[in-house]
């Protein structure tokens, strides 16, 4: 258990949990132990950071869609929650700064039976990477985005993001932020996703479950899941620990389901409105490239699935 | 006889402290013990509470903690009556 096997080509021995002595003889694995590549373990995240506690919901949401995981792609950008892409026992890619969405995109078209899940930070997906997701949004691709909103750019030391709340203190921004920043239910609404969430990393049953539902949605959908940055943000702003921002979200969370998109932007100390705000349908873009190609070529347009080997 | 039981692989344990702050019966607090690392891991103090409901595992980042129910097929009176 303390000395960790770095060869990524040869997973390490699972560690051995410890059990209370009053335990009885069966004794199950860890549910999300499967999904994780235990030789990586323990991860570079900090003590009280909520990266990790999405990645359980996320590996209990596969569980619970019963997905075929050799047909399941983990793609990230950089940043703390881009290391999800290297901790998860999954095909995964870990993308250059900013574009998780341009290579998930290719990913999708060219293996139209892959569930590609986009799992990245609010700085690489919307400061960097913001083009491309709102044009994947507007094509309303296939594509299942999980956004880890910790408000700060982490992994660099804690410099303004497009999501920190105004008066924000962080790195770049001692005497506080004064940029507006971005509602990404609404902007995601905006641009045409199909399925449009918020949830923190308290919300952990509630999360799960919508992880389910885009799972088995088609079509461009966006979770953004509030996470605490104990290091940076709340050192910061003296917010205290990882435990406190839980309990924060805790106290302030108030759940609306449906809620107008432009009415869930975040403030530094406000109520945070969680829930699910948009689900709806739209032609997704892969039927609209097969039925306009079909229409114009004929017999001479062949399915793309023939072409793939699977 | 508890309804459920829960493992801890102290040495990922960070003392972040989240299972033991939303363990719904309280089944666990943070033990003064040092792993490895030097972090403070939670221990099970209340072991006939535990539901097994897995919520310790769900929030834990550092998956180093999980529930589970007991069995049905071992001890079925005792798990029926509980229920």
């Amino acid at each position: 258990m303390t000395s960790q096997a770095r060869d990524p080509a040869e997973l390490g021995p699972r560690p051995e949990a410890e059990v209370p002595a009053e335990s009885c003889d069966y004794q199950p694995e860890n549910p999300v132990e499967q999904f994780l590549r235990t030789d990586r373990m323990p991860h570079i995240w900090c003590p009280g950071c909520g990266i990790g506690t999405t990645v359980n919901s996320f590996a209990r949401a596969l569980l619970e869609a019963k997905l075929d995981l050799d047909r399941v792609a983990v793609v990230s950008g950089i940043g703390c929650t881009g290391r999800v892409a290297g901790y998860v026992r999954l095909d995964s890619f870990h993308t250059t700064h900013g574009r998780a969405i341009p290579f998930a995109t290719g990913l999708k078209l060219a293996n139209p039976n892959l569930t590609v899940v986009v799992y990245s930070g609010d700085g690489d997906l919307f400061a960097i990477g913001g083009n491309h997701i709102i044009h994947a949004a507007r094509r309303n691709l296939d594509l299942k985005v999980i956004c880890v909103n910790n408000f700060v750019y982490g992994m660099t030391g804690g410099q303004l993001a497009p999501t920190t709340p105004v008066g924000a203190l962080t790195t770049t921004t001692p005497y506080g932020c004064y940029e507006p920043a971005f509602n990404l239910p609404a902007l995601m609404d905006a641009a045409g996703a199909v399925y449009v969430a918020r949830w923190t990393s308290f919300h952990v049953r509630q999360l799960t479950r919508a992880m389910v539902d885009i799972f088995r949605k088609k079509g461009f959908c966006f979770i953004e899941v509030l996470t605490p940055c104990p290091s940076l943000f709340q050192r910061k702003n003296r917010m205290g620990e990882g435990l406190d921002a839980m309990k924060y979200y805790k106290e302030k969370s108030k759940v609306r389901h449906g809620a107008p998109t432009s009415e869930v932007g975040l403030t530094i100390d406000g109520d945070i409105i969680v829930g699910k705000f948009v689900d709806r349908e739209r032609p997704e873009f892969l039927d609209l490239l097969r039925s306009q190609l079909a229409a114009q070529l004929g017999d001479r347009y062949v399915e793309v699935e023939h072409l793939v080997c699977s | 006889m508890p309804k459920g039981y829960v493992a801890i692989n102290v040495e990922r344990c960070k003392g972040c402290g989240f299972c033991v702050e939303f363990c719904p019966t309280h089944v666990l607090a943070m033990s003064s013990a040092f792993n490895s690392k030097g972090y403070h891991p939670p221990h099970v103090v209340n072991p006939e509470k535990c539901t097994g409901c897995d919520l310790c595992g769900m929030y834990c980042p550092d998956f180093a903690i999980y529930g589970w129910k007991a069995p049905e097929s071992k001890n079925g009176a005792k798990s029926d009556a509980a229920r």
